[in-house]
């Protein structure tokens, strides 16, 4: 259900890197950690879209595993349950490595051609 | 007309981080320390402050509440002759279903920060979206009711890590519920390990002292932090 605040987040982005281009396409990366369901995150970006340079952008994820990191020894190993106590020391002091992502990689945009502009 | 790929590697929620450091700024020059407080609906927040707002000695307590509708839990808080402020999100888009920083930002006027020392946000009940947003606080507390369940920490990973302290309420129901308490608190250990739990009843009063304790300790602590 987070999915409508989190495509609002991300058209806001992404306006605010278009500078008035239209958006073709925006890359995201989203870690497994965020909870975020693919589909429903790309029904609510189409429809928050709507009147902003992203309306019609083709929205691409790209999904990161979670990797985590004990501080203490040192250990590191992938989750897919959420269980972030150390198996190998039981250690609690645990770093995200990797799975907490929710950026805009890139966008596409359409730019006008300009000739002499440069 | 050609296409261009323009490179930005920039957290979504960044907009939200930057305000709620500026929330922060304005309420560390205050000496105001902010807690938000959050939980599904129901969990039993608006009752868990009314037990101990007006009893921490030294403290002014001011209330921000976040309803998406209704001013029912400000009026309960009201009563208690503290400042409250209601904070509606319908005005959003369709009724947000939690608390940002920006519409914390929009409330900063009319909160007299000049006139309390402790400000408990109370976000709208939702065990999703308020972990994603932070708002400027100092601290985090989430209160899970027994009520819901040993598995809540397992299904809501995100709102059991965005949080320093997981308050564990209705325990006087023990008795009546298919509950397993050690179960619970083993799985909030699993999703967050090591973080702080109190256990407690905000009806009979049972295990509020930890709480009370632990709100006061949270106030002097931030203000020295904000002094230094």
């Amino acid at each position: 259900m987070h999915e409508l605040s989190l495509s609002s987040a991300i058209v806001n982005t992404v306006v605010k890197h278009a500078r008035d281009r239209r958006v073709t396409v925006v890359s995201l990366r989203v870690g497994a950690l965020r909870q975020v369901v693919p589909d429903t995150l790309e029904f609510y970006f189409e429809f928050v879209a709507r009147g902003s340079v992203c309306e019609g952008a083709v929205l691409e994820q790209e999904l990161v595993a979670a990797v985590l990191r004990c501080q203490g020894c040192e250990h590191e190993w992938a989750i897919e349950i959420p269980a972030f106590r150390c198996p190998e020391c039981g250690g609690s002091d645990v770093a995200i490595a990797a799975g907490n992502e929710f950026e805009v990689e890139s966008i596409e945009v359409e730019e006008a051609e300009c000739i002499g502009q440069r | 007309m050609h296409r261009t790929k323009v490179r930005i590697v920039e957290d979504a929620l960044d907009a939200n981080n930057t305000i709620a450091g500026a929330n922060r700024v304005d309420f560390d020059r205050a000496g105001v320390t902010v807690i938000n407080f959050m939980s599904a609906p129901g969990a039993g927040k608006t009752t868990l402050l009314e037990r101990v707002v007006t009893d921490l000695p030294g403290v002014r307590v001011g209330v921000l509440e976040g309803d998406v509708e209704g001013s029912m839990d400000a009026d309960r808080l009201a009563a208690l002759h503290i400042p409250v402020t209601q904070l509606n999100t319908n005005a959003g888009f369709g009724g947000e279903c939690h608390l940002d920083a920006n519409m914390v930002r929009s409330a900063i006027p009319s909160l007299a920060l000049d006139e309390i020392d402790l400000l408990l946000v109370e976000n709208v009940g939702n065990l999703v979206c308020p972990a994603e947003f932070r708002i400027g606080e100092d601290a985090r507390v989430m209160v899970t009711a027994i009520t819901e369940g040993e598995d809540k920490p397992l299904k809501y990973p995100l709102m059991f890590r965005a949080c320093e302290l997981v308050i564990v309420n209705k325990i006087d129901l023990l008795p009546h519920l298919d509950f397993d308490l050690e179960k619970l608190l083993y799985n909030i250990d699993a999703v967050h390990p090591d973080v702080e739990t109190i256990v407690l009843s905000a009806r009979t009063g049972q295990g509020l002292e930890p709480w009370r304790e632990w709100l006061m300790g949270t106030a002097a602590r931030t203000n020295q932090e904000a002094i230094a």
